[in-house]
């Protein structure tokens, strides 16, 4: 079966690529690229892209999904359907589920879900430790044979340096890249949002910024020591970012991630106790969005990941002690990256580049983050001008933790294309096609 | 400038503005006299039923709200519940829908966790009033604080108050420094750095200080608050140990020395002897710590006549007219 991707203009950083053409796909892979005059190939089902950008489709490198084990929260197929909505079409699951992937047995459960699904690719991470226990390492080897694409003990910081260091080593000879949620528990026990001017206006007890700074450091020290590639999680600091900065400069494979909540609200937003804005890394103060901004100047963060973290509406009602931490984000975040565009912080190469090139590349995602020949048809197309409200009620996800409900958007995926075939249609896009080819009808 | 209080809930005091916070105080000052005469009871909210809802313990604050209640002919009812048993299984939501069925005028919190006053004002179309969330705010204490001070120095504006102690978990610290600065005092506040944030001085814009040394903050003090220590705090590695505490940080006859002439000594209670305060002080004629306990009374009826239907309307000058008035307030519905 072919599809041809028809007068959108492709944006594909992996080859420099910035030009109006048409895409041709066959049996889920890509053909090639096409000029616009060249007439569609026989029986090519044919995606109208006019005045919309088509680009490598978008890979979440950091996403809950609790399934086994939370399906009430979430399920891996309601969670892919939330991704392709927001124009994912790669999704990688964090081992933290129940019980732990960290053992052969869960990723395999965890990818023929995701098959079972046909929405968005699901990629597991595993493991790092034992039931993310901090004590023994995970059998990566053996997960690494039925499918997980890096390993974290994400949600569980690696307490000690030596099991961290251990745990870099080990992963090394499978090519894995060790991905850390940098938190030095000792410092943020019990904490519940950032600390700081706001933090002690509500009485709520805070998680300090050196917190994440000092373990992002240890990470990077350690992987000068292993050699180990590794990838440091939803930073949201300014020193972290420059660790990351230093570590890149004498040349270390450190490389980081960074979610649209981090940039988009500060600790202010926790101001009338909304459940909805604790989250962990917490948000933080104006001058370490600041930095965030920067760090999306200066290259020196890779991507940009959701950390979508669905919980139940009970337990989001709990004190804002009592809440879990986390929001969802897969169906906001593309709208997010686009206020960056918009305001003149990253060109639309950059975002690209952010969402697709780079997360393929860090987990070594074969035939993904590109449009050359042969690579596989995952397609992200969007819409830089689109005015959208985010209506949580009519999220994909089966959680509504959010506090972007009603929030107004500039941009959006408005179309999902995995291995050939669309799966997903931005509604109000869907009503401008049908327009557009009316008027098309009208005129011929 | 015309005082008035037309709020809902009473939830904190960061959010009032000056003219708010005189209004309570006056409303009160009106209240304390019901305390002192032989039938100690007015019928103002007679026929409605106050909730006093305990998430944590507190005999001191829920016994003065009980009384408060009763001495405006109000039915107060104490409910206290375990965090235990909320966590295992009745959220926040359930509890306050269950006591919304009830129809209360008026919904008492106390609660170990900081804002959950403020997620049950959301959840309920009762007026609540905050009797103290984690280490967020604590108004009523607040108001029984500053009405005391006013009885005994006439104004707020331009005294010296000093606040000493556990700065960072105190309710009692934030909500007086909200309301004295509001009213133009110069709070200064001291205690171990551990206990003291840097950063505390930016909880408001200007009259506050943070000393290092709780004699700087003495120095020239009208008003000396000292604040409870408590002893999970040394478990907690903020300080070495209670005696090293009372050696730094209590306060001491000599220290009152630095103080002005007229200095008062208050203290939220229940006292640490000899540990945060040397006895010899808080038997003193300078501790105000009992007049603390009777304007508590009073701060709490006014607060509860105003929000559970003592009738806005009708107040005139700021005073509340109680007796008689008190069944003009019944006819008048509110919400």
């Amino acid at each position: 079966m072919k599809l041809l991707v028809a007068n959108g203009y492709l944006i594909d950083p992996s080859q420099n690529l910035n030009a109006g053409k048409n895409l041709l796909m066959e049996d889920g892979r890509i053909l090639g690229l096409l000029d616009r005059s060249e007439p569609a190939p026989e029986g090519a089902e044919v995606f109208e892209a006019t005045g919309l950008m088509v680009a490598p489709g978008f890979i979440d490198l950091h996403v809950h999904l609790r399934e086994p084990g939370q399906e009430y929260k979430e399920t891996i197929a309601t969670g892919a359907a939330a991704a392709v909505a927001g124009g994912w079409t790669s999704i990688c699951a964090m081992p933290n589920t129940d019980p732990v992937n960290d053992s052969a047995a869960v990723t395999r459960f965890i990818i023929e879900q995701g098959q079972r699904a046909q929405l968005a690719n699901v990629f597991p991470v595993g493991a790092l430790t034992k039931g993310s226990g901090g004590k023994e390492l995970a059998e990566m080897g053996e997960m690494k044979k039925a499918g997980i694409v890096a390993v974290s003990d994400d949600g569980r910081p690696v307490p000690t340096a030596e099991m961290m260091r251990r745990a870099m080593e080990y992963a090394r000879g499978f090519d894995l890249t060790v991905v850390d949620h940098c938190q030095d528990s000792s410092l943020s026990a019990g904490g519940v949002m950032h600390e700081g001017r706001w933090s002690l206006i509500l009485g709520l007890r805070g998680m300090p910024a050196a917190a994440e700074e000092v373990d992002a450091v240890r990470d990077c020290i350690l992987a000068k020591l292993t050699g180990a590639r590794v990838h440091l999680a939803h930073l949201s600091t300014r020193g972290a970012l420059e660790a990351v900065r230093r570590a890149r400069e004498i040349g270390l494979p450190v490389t980081c991630e960074v979610t649209p909540h981090h940039w988009t609200l500060t600790d202010e937003a926790v101001s009338e106790y909304d459940t909805n804005t604790k989250m962990s890394p917490p948000l933080r103060t104006l001058d370490h969005v600041g930095a965030l901004l920067e760090g999306f100047r200066d290259g020196t963060i890779d991507a940009i990941a959701t950390d979508h973290a669905p919980h139940h509406s009970d337990e989001k009602a709990l004190e804002f002690d009592q809440a879990p931490f986390g929001i969802t984000g897969l169906e906001t975040a593309v709208g997010l990256a686009f206020d960056l565009v918009h305001q003149g912080i990253i060109s639309l190469e950059r975002l690209v580049e952010l969402c697709s090139t780079n997360p393929a590349r860090i987990f070594r995602l074969k035939d993904r983050g590109t449009l050359r020949a042969n690579a596989l048809g995952d397609i992200t197309i969007l819409d830089p001008q689109l005015e959208w409200i985010f209506d949580v009620s009519r999220s994909r996800s089966k959680s509504r933790n959010t506090p972007f409900d009603g929030r107004a958007f500039k941009g959006a995926a408005v179309a999902t294309i995995v291995a050939g075939r669309v799966v997903y249609l931005h509604p109000e896009y869907a009503k401008i096609t049908a327009s557009k080819q009316t008027e098309l009808a009208a005129g011929r | 400038m015309e005082n008035r209080f037309n709020r809902k809930h009473l939830l904190g005091i960061r959010e009032l503005a000056a003219g708010e916070i005189v209004h309570l105080l006056d409303t009160a000052e009106t209240f304390s006299d019901v305390s002192r005469r032989e039938i100690k009871k007015v019928p103002a909210l007679r026929g409605r039923t106050i909730i006093n809802l305990f998430f944590e313990p507190s005999t001191r604050t829920r016994t003065s709200f009980e009384i408060a209640a009763k001495r405006l002919s109000a039915d107060a009812v104490n409910i206290t519940v375990s965090t235990s048993s909320v966590t295992k299984g009745e959220t926040l939501l359930d509890t306050a829908r269950n006591l919304e069925a009830m129809a209360p005028a008026c919904i008492v919190v106390r609660h170990s966790m900081a804002g959950a006053p403020h997620q049950l004002a959301r959840m309920c179309n009762a007026p609540i009033v905050n009797a103290g969330d984690g280490s967020h705010e604590h108004p009523t204490q607040a108001l029984l604080d500053a009405l005391t001070i006013r009885e005994y120095k006439g104004r707020i504006e331009g005294l010296n108050v000093a606040i000493i102690g556990d700065i960072l978990h105190s309710r009692v610290a934030r909500s007086n420094v909200y309301l004295l600065t509001k009213l133009g005092a110069n709070v200064k506040v001291a205690g171990p750095g551990t206990l003291v944030p840097a950063e505390f001085a930016e909880l408001v814009e200007h009259g506050l200080r943070v000393e290092q040394r709780i004699e700087d903050a003495i120095e020239g003090a009208d008003v000396v608050m000292i604040l409870r220590i408590q002893r999970e705090r040394q478990n907690a590695a903020f300080f070495p140990s209670m005696r090293e505490y009372a050696i730094h940080y209590g306060l001491h006859p000599d220290h009152l020395e630095r103080a002005a002439p007229e200095a008062i000594v208050m203290h939220p209670g229940p006292i640490n002897r000899g540990i945060e305060i040397a006895s010899e002080i808080a038997d003193s004629s300078r501790s105000l710590i009992l007049d603390q306990v009777a304007n508590g009374v009073a701060v709490r009826m006014a607060v509860l006549y105003l929000l559970a239907g003592g009738g806005r309307d009708d107040m005139e000058d700021g005073k509340a007219r109680q007796g008689k008035n008190g069944k003009r307030g019944r006819k008048v519905s509110k919400t």
